[in-house]
């Protein structure tokens, strides 16, 4: 059964959950419905929204980290994305930026492009940062437990992942109604 | 030949203050010389080295990604969807493997379209070289900040020295 079995929770209540946590900062947000998700629950200036260059959120937000040492910067992934750049849970592990939060939302499909399975079903991708090392982990489905870890997360030295089994429910969404040049200018003067 | 350090030294006079990517031997020179610097953060694919650049741009800084140009095929797409789509600049500092015909079989392809691979994808370019040093990097410098989009540096073998000359 996809995805697994008893997961309720969509992706945009998950989302909307982790967004009533956070303030200012910097969030890294993947290509696709995430994207779209993010900017209609709560479009901030702090918000990165990528349209295109599948599988770089981690990096984009590895390179804001490693650049403003002093921000919590959070990434908002997806099980797809991990999987195209999965090199860069090695280059998070072996750098181990403190404040790096990466959440992966793992619903086991490509939900852009209709639903097709990725392979997270069977590939714990939350074993795949610890044992590249991630220094905290944590596997959620429920959305209290998904409360309590990303507010232990936001307390602690990472780099961390959040990993949350989400159903496939998509939100009616429009696309991110900003220009992508302006989507970095934002970003940038939001996060000096 | 072109000492590595004073290269290194002659990219941190124009600005550039963040550097990753994913090493070549023409470039372990100046690799070196960054990690001695405490510059460098490696990367593990050339299209990661990319975002990471992307994301520190984001944060003020001015990003360098080095890599052979085979790399250039690895990270087509995050040059495109995100740099050009979002303006972002970045400096390539690009080796280039297969020059003239002369390397291994794997280089020779890339090596004889590397120019016309680059003017396709819009990428202004130049080919660095001793005579011309400083005449390049002012011209790398001006051209990323005003454009805003990656601009790439070819390295041929022999031009800036490497750890094995």
């Amino acid at each position: 059964m996809r995805p697994e079995q008893g997961t309720m929770q969509s992706r945009a209540m998950a989302m909307a959950a982790l967004l009533e946590l956070l303030t200012d900062q910097p969030v890294i947000i993947c290509n696709g419905f995430p994207s779209r998700e993010a900017y209609k629950i709560a479009d901030r200036p702090t918000h990165f929204y990528m349209i295109g260059s599948m599988g770089s959120a981690s990096a984009i937000g590895l390179g804001v980290a490693l650049a403003k040492p002093k921000k919590q910067v959070v990434i908002f992934d997806g099980d797809g994305n991990v999987l195209m750049g999965m090199g860069t849970l090695a280059t998070v592990g072996a750098l181990k930026p403190k404040n790096f939060i990466h959440v992966v939302f793992d619903n086991e499909v490509y939900g852009s492009t209709g639903n097709q399975p990725t392979i997270s079903n069977v590939v714990p991708l939350e074993k795949v940062a610890k044992a590249a090392g991630y220094v905290n982990v944590e596997r959620v489905r429920e959305r209290e437990d998904l409360v309590y870890e990303f507010k232990d997360m936001l307390k602690k030295d990472g780099p961390s992942m959040l990993l949350v089994k989400v159903n496939e429910m998509v939100e009616d969404v429009g696309r991110v109604m900003l220009d992508p040049p302006d989507i970095t200018k934002r970003f940038m003067n939001a996060i000096k | 030949m072109i000492e590595s350090d004073a290269f290194v030294q002659a990219l941190q006079d124009i600005g550039v203050d963040f550097f990753t990517g994913v090493p070549d031997s023409i470039l372990g020179g100046i690799i070196a010389e960054l990690m001695e610097r405490r510059l460098y953060t490696p990367a593990v694919r050339e299209d990661e080295a990319v975002a990471m650049a992307a994301g520190a741009y984001m944060s003020g800084k001015v990003p360098a990604v080095l890599m052979q140009n085979s790399g250039l095929g690895t990270s087509l797409n995050a040059l495109i969807s995100l740099n050009v789509i979002y303006c972002q600049p970045c400096l390539l500092i690009v080796s280039w493997r297969g020059y003239q015909g002369k390397d291994a079989p794997e280089h020779l392809v890339m090596g004889e379209v590397l120019p016309q691979f680059l003017d396709t994808m819009k990428i202004p370019h130049r080919t660095l070289s001793e005579k011309t040093a400083s005449d390049d990097l002012k011209w790398l410098a001006e051209t990323i900040m005003k454009q805003r989009i990656p601009v790439a540096l070819l390295i041929t073998k022999g031009v800036v020295r490497g750890l094995h000359p």
